[in-house]
């Protein structure tokens, strides 16, 4: 990722939207009920591709060197890989059964998958193209991180409701740790000291401490005039120095930010319908968030905590990727 | 390593061999004789609500392998005539968990059984209001909606698109006026009532004659904006829809129904509660299926998060504030503390899409939504769970 500079530190929001120009980049969003990816100009804030893939697209992620873009494709039971520059599909890795999530190791030869109806999750090594391993974890499994060492990897489980710590020198689990209802997202933050994971029914995010595996701290959230059943956390991504999380609030249209090292909800921006996952653009002054139900992508900027546009793109958008 | 050591004897007592915490769980079904209906198409399958115990259980297992947590599900048939009391005895003398698919009227004999008292029992087949009313046990716990939820769901709908000029037709089965009576309870409830009302009395076999029948049948209900059809067997209903004398939807049993699960719930992740059940048992899921899969995970998740498998400490959890169940239904699903009923939003369907789904906007409750189906805290009668 694009060190700030200090210019943008130090400039208000009218610097910030400047700033992005001189770091143009590209928001890719998967449209779950299209088949196809969006491409997002991180300058003119519009779709300026929209490439066909495989069924259901969920999760995306790019390559370290952003060459090939990794695509879920869960009713395909693929994972695709797309040169980005073309969007032609080069060819399909062995995925196991409904692809839903993954994650790149950051030997950038790994992908952790998570099949999310055998309750597998499928380790792949995208360059000989073979399974390396597959390792039971809890009923459909979803959420996919690794920590920056790589050491270890996360399953977590909805139906199970766990965190499964996934050694990935032996591809055994090491623990399983419950949270609250229907885990969706993990995300290992400060340097791999501790790792969170949302919970979309229980309305909460988990703070594990990595060292341990042990809870460290529970963040709720609460929407003014929303029923608290449908404040439902799912994805989340962290500004520079993970100093904030931005959190997707589900079908509360909201994002919360949250304070990462008191734990505490600072701010809730109102955005577009069931809002999903999200990508940050190159400088993080922008987030991009994907609305499911209302079919678009918010940008919100980062510095004032606002929306600032809604952008159409395929039928419910999911997953989102950032790419230079 | 200690984590994995503990994985492998998980794994074991999955196949039934001692657990850290093994829960036998029973599932007791008292075969009820089925009235012939007009059409053959939709056959009730054997398998109904046993199929969704069944997945439940496989859903417990994976979870329980990573805990040391073993489950086990004894089914009991009752056959036609026979006594459902006697295999209900020797059920309880090896668990106190037990799913029941049965009449009213045998779910609360059973449930006042000695040998029941201290169980925890599922009514995961009877939607009688009495039994969330009056006729409640302490023991005896619904995941199945009551008759009235679903009622209120369609009356919600009603009031949403102002179709307050109802007119219903009833069969004449004990299931039929039971819902009848319900949808009459919520219009009132919701402050509507019928126009018109009529008995459906025929006799003839309306595949072939229904096109000329249900028009003159319909034709002295007047002008209405929707008719609502009691036919909880499936009985005539389905030879109503497009035959009507008025051009007017059809809803109730037929048509537009609320139900507990259908087919074509997909979202809130339930695509993979469908395909986990339909891979497994070769059909659909049916409410039934559903509400024993719940009760099923109800009893997994006391399990999962006390770590214990003795009755009481698992009532008190399941009751509790504490308790919630991720049922693919878009928000937790908890029990109602004054009558066990389990709390869920309920689907407006027909049988190509999900219409909407109840609570509906604007159906505000001061302390939960899902309490304005059903019966509510001041309204139930229910005094076992004091």
């Amino acid at each position: 990722m694009l060190p700030i500079s200090k210019h943008v530190i130090a400039g208000g929001t009218a610097f910030l939207l400047c700033s992005t120009t001189t770091h143009a980049g590209e928001i890719w969003v998967t449209n779950e009920k299209d088949d196809t990816v969006s491409v997002i100009s991180t300058e003119t804030l519009e779709v300026i591709q929209t490439y066909e893939t495989g069924e259901r697209p969920r999760g995306i992620t790019f390559s370290k060197d952003f060459s090939r873009v990794y695509i879920c494709a869960s009713d395909s039971d693929a994972v695709q890989v797309m040169d980005p520059n073309t969007g032609k599909i080069l060819h399909d890795l062995p995925s196991g059964e409904d692809p839903e999530q993954f994650v790149l190791h950051p030997d950038d030869k790994h992908l952790y998958i998570a099949n999310e109806d055998d309750a597998i999750t499928t380790v792949v090594d995208v360059e000989s193209r073979k399974v390396v391993a597959q390792i039971d974890v809890g009923v459909e499994p979803e959420g996919m991180a690794v920590s920056p060492d790589g050491k270890v990897a996360i399953t977590t489980s909805e139906t199970t409701n766990m965190a499964h710590w996934i050694d990935t020198a032996t591809q055994q689990l090491f623990a399983n740790t419950l949270v609250d209802s229907r885990p969706r997202h993990a995300e290992f933050v400060k340097d791999g000291s501790e790792m969170w994971v949302s919970s979309e029914i229980g309305g909460t995010i988990t703070v594990f401490d990595t060292a341990t595996q042990t809870e460290k701290a529970k963040i709720s959230f609460e929407v003014q005039g929303v029923h608290p059943d449908r404040v439902q956390p799912v994805g989340f991504e962290f500004t520079e120095g993970d100093t904030h999380a931005f959190v997707a609030l589900g079908p509360s249209n909201h994002l919360a930010v949250v304070n990462a090292a008191t734990y505490e909800v600072e701010d809730y921006i109102l955005v577009g319908r069931r809002v999903w996952h999200m990508a940050f653009n190159a400088d993080r002054s922008q987030l991009f968030t994907t609305n499911g139900v209302s079919g678009d992508v918010t940008v919100v900027d980062v510095a004032s905590r606002k929306a600032l546009k809604s952008i159409k793109v395929g039928r419910f958008p999911w997953g989102a990727a950032f790419r230079p | 390593m200690h984590r994995v050591i503990i994985l492998a004897t998980a794994l074991l007592c999955g196949q039934g061999a001692s657990a850290d915490v093994a829960l036998n769980v029973g599932y007791l079904s008292v075969e009820a004789p089925r009235p012939p209906t007009l059409s053959n198409l939709d056959p009730v399958p054997a398998n109904i609500g046993l199929a969704g115990a069944q997945t439940g259980l496989q859903d417990n297992l994976t979870t329980g392998k990573f805990l040391g947590h073993g489950y086990r599900l004894t089914e009991v048939e009752v056959a036609i005539g026979e006594d459902p009391l006697e295999p209900a005895r020797d059920l309880l003398q090896s668990t106190s968990f037990i799913l029941l698919d049965a009449p009213a009227e045998t779910l609360t004999a059973i449930a006042d059984l000695p040998e029941a008292q201290g169980a925890i029992l599922f009514n995961t087949s009877a939607g009688e209001l009495s039994l969330r009313d009056t006729e409640c046990r302490a023991n005896l716990l619904h995941s199945l909606p009551s008759d009235a939820m679903r009622t209120d769901a369609l009356a919600q709908f009603f009031v949403q698109r102002r179709w307050d000029d109802l007119v219903m037709i009833s069969g004449s089965y004990a299931q039929d006026q039971a819902y009848a009576e319900a949808m009459r309870r919520s219009l009132k409830k919701f402050g509507m009532a019928l126009s018109e009302e009529k008995s459906w009395a025929f006799d003839a076999d309306m595949r072939r004659t229904a096109s000329q029948e249900i028009p003159l049948f319909t034709q002295d209900l007047g002008d209405y904006d929707a008719l609502i059809v009691a036919d909880e067997l499936h009985d005539f209903g389905r030879y109503v829809l497009y035959n009507t004398w008025e051009a007017r939807p059809v809803v109730g049993s037929e048509g537009l129904s609320a139900v507990t699960w259908s087919p074509v719930i997909e979202q809130w992740g339930a695509a993979q509660l469908q395909s986990r059940f339909s891979e497994a048992h070769a059909r659909d899921m049916a409410s039934q299926d559903y509400a024993a899969w719940a009760a099923m995970r109800s009893l997994g998740e006391a399990v999962t998060r006390t770590n214990s498998a003795d009755p009481d400490t698992l009532r008190s959890y399941i009751l509790s504030d504490s308790f919630e169940l991720a049922g693919f239904k878009g928000r937790p699903l908890t029990y109602r503390a004054w009558n066990g009923q389990l709390r869920q939003p309920i689907a407006i369907a027909h049988p190509r899409a999900l219409v909407a789904q109840a609570p509906l906007e604007g159906f505000l409750h001061q302390t939960n939504e899902l309490d304005s189906l059903g019966l509510d805290r001041p309204e139930s009668q229910c005094e076992a769970f004091q």
